[in-house]
């Protein structure tokens, strides 16, 4: 069965997920809505940084995050306020990091959904007097469902597979930023290799359930 | 933290009802961003526990297996509580630098330990060698490899495992014992670097490599029955020796009483049993 330290892993990975779905969520809608409606001519430079997360490394962003979060950088900055010089190694350290490393993965899906959708039943919305907001809840998110739950989804799972990032933002203090990626890394280090197979089917059904749900849904959306 | 939470929730509740009945669209809008406000302060206030007498320890991965050990006994002994933070020792220092909240360090080696003392990121004067670790050549074959390491000369073998001699201090001590008995040449084509020690036994372990340079210690935590194998322990004035070195990050009286615990005669116990010498 699953150890208490392995289950504390699991659970805090399960809250950094759904904690960093929900931020990306306020995030990236408004974002992911520009990027669709844009004809600005930096969109393209917008739409790149975006996407970094998915080519580089995640132990560059982890290691770029470590040192901007850090004494020299916003850490230091913001010191007399939160009374240490590094926002790293604590759990809202770990948060800013997934949401950089699963923007594009929010994002994405969003800036397609509300393309696909197209300028017309905002304007037609617009034409029965609904204000943009009322017209953007009751219109396009409807008509978008498909593309924000492939959002959610892919944001949430891919947080919890979340490591390079982690391995060096996280400092590995359990029960406050030793997730369940680390936690196997750790028990195959030591060749606990029990350990690391009942955490690792954990995150493995987790992430096929999700999936799953993804592509269910897709296809529903397509009929 | 948690009834203000609900306050919120009333609030909120109560203000935003009579504008339902003009405008539904944001008042379902209010209504979702305050749910998902709550609910990630909910998730913040839940992952940030204060606990007093907490002691935060940085250790090196190769000495987790007898760290699990002392850290019961410490806890027995004091109650006072280690929060343990296994990682290679490279990527700790790195931590530390940055302001990881790390109490004590436990090092795989004495330079890093020796650098924060320089640069004042120590407290001065509480560096000292806890463990001493030994070098093994080990195969998982019974009987393959002999007591004196004649192997290395005579044998046929594809492959031998080390850890990277770049950044892990077993792999650069099984580089200098190979230097220092003429063999690099004859077998660096056969090498299989690993990414640290723990890897070096892994493919030792696994068949990938015949045979392999690990710690001691890896063999000794083990109660493994197919861990056997065969084994030359090397002689300690065959290579660098290596001294794993602790040190104080911050004055903190439970994390002093750890260090103390940590040279007491019970802690030594518990290091030899794990495959360590001691100075």
């Amino acid at each position: 069965m699953i150890e208490a330290a392995d289950a504390s892993a699991l659970w805090l990975t399960l809250q950094l997920a759904l904690a960093s779905t929900v931020i990306l969520l306020l995030l990236g809608t408004p974002l992911a809505w520009w990027l669709a409606n844009s004809r600005a001519r930096f969109r393209p430079l917008i739409e790149a940084v975006i996407a970094l997360p998915l080519v580089l490394p995640p132990t560059v962003l982890g290691f770029y995050l470590l040192i901007s979060l850090g004494p020299d950088g916003l850490g230091g900055l913001l010191s007399a306020w939160t009374g240490r010089n590094t926002l790293a190694f604590s759990f809202g350290g770990l948060l800013i990091g997934s949401v950089v490393y699963s923007l594009p993965f929010v994002v994405q899906p969003l800036q397609s959904g509300f393309a696909l959708l197209g300028r017309a039943p905002m304007e037609a919305a617009a034409t029965l007097r609904a204000s943009p907001l009322d017209a953007f809840v009751s219109v396009a998110i409807p008509q978008t469902k498909p593309a924000f739950i492939s959002a959610v989804t892919l944001g949430f799972a891919h947080t919890l597979g979340e490591f390079g990032v982690v391995l060096m933002l996280g400092g590995n203090i359990p029960g406050h930023t030793k997730v369940a990626s680390i936690a196997v890394y750790e028990h195959v280090e030591a060749l606990r290799y029990g350990n690391a197979h009942v955490l690792s089917a954990m995150l493995l059904l987790i992430s096929f359930a999700l999936l799953c749900v993804v592509y269910t849904t897709q296809r529903r959306a397509g009929h | 933290m948690g009834c203000s939470v609900i306050t919120t929730i009333g609030n909120s509740g109560s203000q935003t009802r009579v504008m339902h009945e003009s405008n539904p669209f944001p008042y379902r809008l209010m209504q979702r961003c305050h749910a998902l406000l709550v609910l990630l302060l909910t998730l913040l206030s839940v992952s940030i526990p204060a606990l007093a007498e907490d002691v935060r320890v940085a250790v090196a991965s190769n000495f987790s297996a007898p760290m699990q050990v002392l850290s019961q006994a410490f806890e027995n002994e004091t109650r006072n509580h280690l929060i343990v933070s296994y990682g290679a020792t490279g990527k700790l220092y790195t931590q530390i630098q940055q302001g990881a909240p790390f109490d004590v360090f436990l090092a795989a080696n004495d330079s890093y330990p020796r650098m924060l003392e320089k640069n004042a990121m120590a407290v001065a004067g509480s560096r000292f060698t806890y463990a001493i670790g030994r070098l093994a050549l080990w195969s998982a074959k019974p009987g393959y490899v002999d007591d004196k390491g004649q192997i290395l000369r005579t044998g046929t073998f594809k492959h031998i495992a080390l850890a990277d001699p770049e950044v892990a201090p077993y792999g650069s001590a099984a580089k200098e014992y190979l230097r220092a008995h003429g063999l690099m040449r004859k077998l660096t084509p056969r090498f299989l670097i690993a990414e640290n020690t723990a890897q070096a036994y892994q493919f030792a372990e696994t068949g990938r490599a015949e045979l392999g340079f690990v710690a001691l210690s890896q063999l000794a935590s083990s109660s493994d029955a197919n861990r056997a194998g065969s084994t030359y322990i090397l002689p300690l004035e065959s290579y660098p020796r290596l001294k794993q070195q602790a040190i104080l990050l911050r004055p903190k009286d439970a994390a002093a009483a750890w260090l103390a615990f940590l040279q007491s005669d019970n802690a030594r116990n518990i290091i030899l049993q794990h495959g360590y010498l001691l100075p």
